[in-house]
Order: C-alpha cells, then structure tokens, then sequence
C-alpha cells in the first residue's frame, strides 16, 4: 500500500503540487491524469525523490520514503519514462539487467531473470537478448523499457507518459500488455497520462490533477458518471461520456440468453464495442461468445438502458 | 633532382633520365608513366591504389638509383636532394593513394594495419641504406645521435603535455559538467589562453617560469628555469587544456538525456551514472579531443625549439639558421609523419569506441 499523506512542491513561488494525499491498493493501477503543468509528473517524481518534497511525505507499506537514501530508494520502485530511455551503448539483456546489477544479484540470477521478461513481453530471448536498442522497433524499444523497470520486482512501478511516443495502434497493443502482465504479476502501478482515454481504459483508479491540486480521485466509472468539477467533466469530454462508459463494460456482465444474426462477439469484448457493430452492420442485437461457443447475445435495448442508467 | 657544390648553395637541376645510367633508371621512369596511367582514371578505386603504389615504388628507384650515380664524380662536399619533379610526384601519388583508399573505405582495424604496413615500408627503405646518399640522410647521419636524443624530447613534449592536460583537464570538465557555474567560469578563461599567438606563449613562460626558478627553492633543481623543458612543457599543457576541458564537458553532455534521466530513476549514484552511462557514450567526443590536442601539440612542440626546449624544432632553427634545407626537412618531414600517424590513430580509436560501430558488428 502507498500513502501519500499531504504531500507539497513548491518552486518559487508557485505551488506545482499542493497538499495531495491519496492511497494506492497494492496489485492496481493508479491514473494520474491531467493537462500539462497540472503537477502530474511532479507527484510521480516525488514518490521515488527525483524531486525532494516541500513538505508532506510519501510511505510505502508503512515506511516512509525519507527514511533511506533515495538511490536505494529507487532501486526498490521501478521507473518507466516516456520516449523508454535505454542505454544505447547496452545490450536488451544489459538493459534490462541494470537495476538487478546495481542489487548485485548473481549473473544466472539476473540471466534467467532477463529471459522471463521478455518471454512475457512476446520477445522471443535468443532473438533479442544481444540486440542493442538502435536496432529494435519503437515498440519493442518501449517494451524492453518497462520490463527493465520491471526486472528486480520492485513493489511499485511508476510510468511517466510510458506510451507518449507510440502511434496509435502500437499504442493499443502496449496498454493490452500492461494490463495483462500486471494482472499476471500483481504489480502496483502509478502512471502519469494527460490522455483521459488511457486513463478510463487502464486505471482501478482515476486521479485527476489540476493546478496542483487532485481534483478527484475514484473509480472510471464515478470519473465519468459523477465528475466533481466542471474541469473532469471537461477531460472526460461530455459528448463522449455515454461512449466512454459503456467501454468499461464487458459483455459478459449483460448477456442474456437468445439467438442473434451475424458475427459474434467475445464475453471480454466492451458495450461500445457491441454498439459500434450493431450500428455498423444494422443490426438489433449481437451475438456473444466465450471460447468460441455462443452463450447468447446483447440487444441495442440493453445498451441503451445501459447508457441511461446514469444520465 | 638537384645536385649541389655543398650543402648550402642553390643546386642544379638534372632531369630524371639524366640522373644516371639509363639502363638503371628506365624501369623507375617506366614505373612512374604506368602508375600515372593507371592512378588517373578516376573509375577503379582498386586500380588508381595500384597505380599509386607503382609510381611511388617508380619516384623511389630513380631517387636510389640516381643519388650515388650523380655523387660518383661531383667532389667531397656536393649534395644530392629530390627536386620539384619528386615532391610533385611524389604529391600527385600520395594523393591518388589516399583517394584510392577512402573510396575503398576500410575498416577501422584494416586502416591500422595498412597504417604499419606504411610504416614498416618506409622505415625498411630508409635502413637499407639505399636512399642514404641523399642530402638529408647525410644530415641525419651526422647528427644520428643528436636525431633521436631530440625524437624523444619531440614525443615527451607531446605526450607528456597530453597526459598532463588529460590529468588535468578530465577532473576539470568533469566539474564542468556538473556545475554550470564552474562551466561558465572556466571555459572563457581557457578559450582566451588558446588564442594567445604560440610564440607570445613560448615568450611569456621565460620571464614567469624564470621567476618561480629564481624565487622557489628547490625548483631549479627540478628544472624549472625559464628557457628549457619546463616552460616548453608548461606552454603546451595550457594550450591543450581547452580542448580536453571542452570536449570532455561536450562528451559528457552527448549522453541522451532520457538515458541519464533513467539512470538516475533507477537508483544510479552520481558516480555510477559517469562510469556506466555518460563517460562511454562521451567516449568519442572526448577522444575526438585528445586527438585534436595530441595533432597541435606534435606540430607546436617544433616551436618549443625556439627556446631551448629540444625536440625536432631544433633542426628546423638551426637549419633557418644555416640556410641548409634539408636540415630543415630534417626537423620538420618526420614531425609531419609523426603527426599524420597519431591522427590516423586516434581517429581509428574514435571509430572503435563509437556506440553505433557495434551495430554492424
């Protein structure tokens, strides 16, 4: 669990951070969002003390962070960075390996270590593991970026615009490996986004920053049904709300049983996901499978009962 | 060539055919036309790298086989050197060689064997004894001892200012790097100390070296007078302090900053920082410098003749001195070799420490 308990920056004469506290559940993902200068980077910075807090003070499991040095603090949080900041002189297996070294783990250690992560990463060892960075593909670069910052299994993992660089589409695919390797290993993620989107479709929790000050802090689904001021409301982007919120819900929580036409879609796949066919296609209703068995279908009906539940 | 009543009056020039018997000089003179023609055309690397090695191996005969012909009936004190038809030749050829090997561009360990192999060939040439008749091996040979007692002086001037600016300059830029304030401070200063004119230099260290020599005890005893070593030394360590400071500061800055930023988001002390992600990736930057250092103060050091500090330039003065040119060569063609190796060195070393080599590899 981390606490951060009233926690302020001030440069100057303006405060970036003002007197932030919230609790982070260990095994989920935290959202910070925010515009730029909102102070979203200065809070993630201040967790693992790239930048020293003014006063306040963050604790990790009870134990506040001012309590060690911060280089030995860091090699405890991993630390993930926009535009992934590998070291272009080291290999993928040096790379990766670095904060492992630095722990002084024995080489098979960190060796067998290496190879784990890009096995989850879908980068096939042999292949990767003597290749410099240079030669790797912005997506392969980001992902090699975040299994480094995951390689000593810190207790907290902060992610600072991990995605940024990425186009869209391999921006898609990096979000999907991040849920599904933190839902593997049970991490605790604290990541930074000025993208709502990102933010609704990654986070347990949604931390909104502005002007220093965290404006709201819940659930995507409160985010969006009950933002607490007019700038939420406004990141979330009210045309878009009903569409925002029917993505975070799985067809599996509505199915009912009946027949419908055409090609299904899978149990995990989103209402919007259901909407979009059925208006693409003119059709009343979708089918729904798991593992390639329909269980039965969802209807414009439901969706749109749905949607009104929090008009 | 020139044949010459002694070595201080202007000489007389023979032609090439001229130089000797012309069964012995036909195949240098064939060598040459062949290499001519084979070396012009522009369109085969491999052929023009032929051509140029033939006329060399062509400009070379007729020099070995021309000197002692001409010497045979010229009198004790006449001198033989090559004339403007060798250095021309010898220029056009040298030139085709190094155009030939950069559009073969080779590697950079191939660049270091081709280097020795250089080397080796013209160090073979000149201990066999073949060209020794010529007027400045016979400069050489009546100061053989003088030749390499002045080599070594030549090298520890060089080197030794390099290191010194190295052990210096290193900590310094550094610094530098750390504190913008230090940078800010220093770099002017250093910038300034490079544009004060070389012989300005050499003359301001006399009177200042001369004082501490005459005011600190025991300093003499170590060397330090105003004339000499020391401030021949102490000229040269200031002028490579620039380069070494600022391409140090430059090397250091080059590091990406998103790397450095990791680093130090993954728990990396300042120190581990500068060993493991900025001094390699700076590597280049600052070789880059010490080669620039070590290039200028090869060629400086000549100066440091001037006041007594030893080294090649010693010939080249006295040589100025006595109108004798190929006293003046004598200091001053191996200090262009020495030079031209070392550039060549420390180049392949830049290219080997260079992150981006390792990706062809």
């Amino acid at each position: 669990m981390i606490e951060i308990d009233r926690i302020t920056k001030i440069y100057a004469d303006t405060k970036a951070v003002d007197s932030v506290s919230m609790t982070v559940e260990t095994g989920t993902i935290t959202v910070i969002v925010g515009t730029s200068g909102s102070g979203k980077t200065t809070l993630l910075r201040m967790i693992n003390r790239l930048e020293e807090p003014t006063s306040g003070e963050v604790r990790i499991n009870g134990v506040p962070t001012m309590s060690v040095k911060p280089h030995i603090l860091r090699r405890r949080i991993g630390y993930a960075i926009q535009g992934h900041g590998l070291f272009p002189h080291h290999t993928v297996a040096r790379n990766i390996g670095a904060v492992p070294q630095l722990l002084k783990w024995s080489r098979a250690e960190i060796n067998a270590r290496v190879d784990e992560l890009l096995a989850l990463f879908s980068m096939e060892p042999k292949q990767f593991r003597n290749r410099y960075p240079a030669e790797l593909s912005g997506g392969q670069q980001q992902r090699v970026g975040v299994a480094r910052a995951l390689a000593s299994r810190p207790e907290l993992l902060l992610m600072d615009e991990p995605f940024g660089a990425l186009d869209p589409i391999i921006r898609n695919r990096a979000q999907e490996d991040l849920r599904r390797i933190q839902q593997k290993l049970g991490s605790t993620i604290m990541l930074v986004t000025h993208d709502m989107e990102e933010a609704i479709l990654l986070g347990d929790r949604v931390a909104v920053m502005d002007g220093g000050k965290l404006v709201q802090h819940g659930t995507p689904a409160e985010i969006i049904t009950r933002p607490a001021t007019a700038f939420v409301a406004n990141m979330v982007g009210d045309v878009e709300r009903p569409l925002r919120l029917l993505s975070l819900i799985p067809l599996g929580e509505v199915v009912e049983p009946g027949a419908a036409n055409g090609d299904a879609l899978s149990t995990k796949a989103s209402l919007r996901d259901a909407l979009s066919a059925c208006l693409w296609t003119g059709r009343e209703a979708v089918p729904v499978e798991n593992d390639g068995v329909v269980v039965g279908r969802v209807t414009l009906d439901t969706i749109r009962a749905r949607a009104e539940l929090h008009a | 060539m020139t044949l010459a009543a002694n070595r201080i009056v202007a000489g007389q020039g023979v032609m090439a055919w001229n130089v000797a018997d012309p069964v012995a000089t036909w195949p240098g003179v064939a060598a040459v036309l062949l290499g001519l023609a084979f070396g012009l055309p522009a369109r085969f690397a491999r052929l023009r790298l032929c051509g140029a090695v033939l006329g060399l191996v062509g400009v070379l005969w007729v020099l070995m086989q021309g000197a002692p012909a001409l010497l045979d009936q010229a009198g004790e004190y006449a001198r033989v050197s090559p004339a403007m038809g060798f250095w021309f030749l010898f220029a056009i050829f040298s030139l085709l060689l190094v155009d030939a090997l950069l559009a073969m561009a080779p590697g950079p360990l191939a660049r270091g064997g081709l280097l020795a192999v250089v080397v080796g060939a013209m160090g073979a040439v000149l201990w066999s004894g073949l060209l020794s008749d010529l007027s400045i091996l016979r400069e050489y040979s009546a100061r053989s001892d003088a030749f390499y007692r002045e080599f070594l002086r030549h090298l520890g001037l060089a080197f030794g200012s390099l290191g010194a600016a190295a052990v210096i300059g290193f900590p310094v830029g550094i610094l530098s790097h750390r504190r913008a304030g230090l940078r800010a401070a220093i770099l002017p200063i250093l910038s300034f100390l490079q544009t004060v004119p070389s012989l300005a230099m050499f003359g301001l260290m006399i009177p200042l070296l001369g004082w501490v020599g005459h005011t600190v005890p025991g300093a003499q005893a170590i060397g330090i007078a105003g004339i000499g070593f020391a401030p021949a030394f102490l000229a040269l360590v200031l002028y490579s302090l620039l380069p070494v400071v600022g391409n140090t500061v430059a090397g250091l800055a080059s590091a990406p900053p998103a790397a450095v930023e990791a680093a130090r988001g993954m728990g990396m002390t300042q120190q581990q920082r500068l060993l493991r992600v900025e001094l390699p990736l700076g590597l280049p930057i600052i070789l880059t410098g010490l080669r620039i250092v070590l290039v200028q103060n090869i060629g400086l050091a000549v100066i440091a003749g001037l006041i007594g500090g030893g080294g090649f330039g010693t010939f080249v003065f006295q040589g100025l001195n006595q109108t004798a040119t190929d006293l003046i060569l004598l200091g001053a063609l191996p200090t262009v070799i020495l030079a031209l190796a070392s550039a060549i060195v420390m180049d392949i070393l830049v290219e080997l420490t260079r992150p981006t080599a390792k990706e062809t590899a």
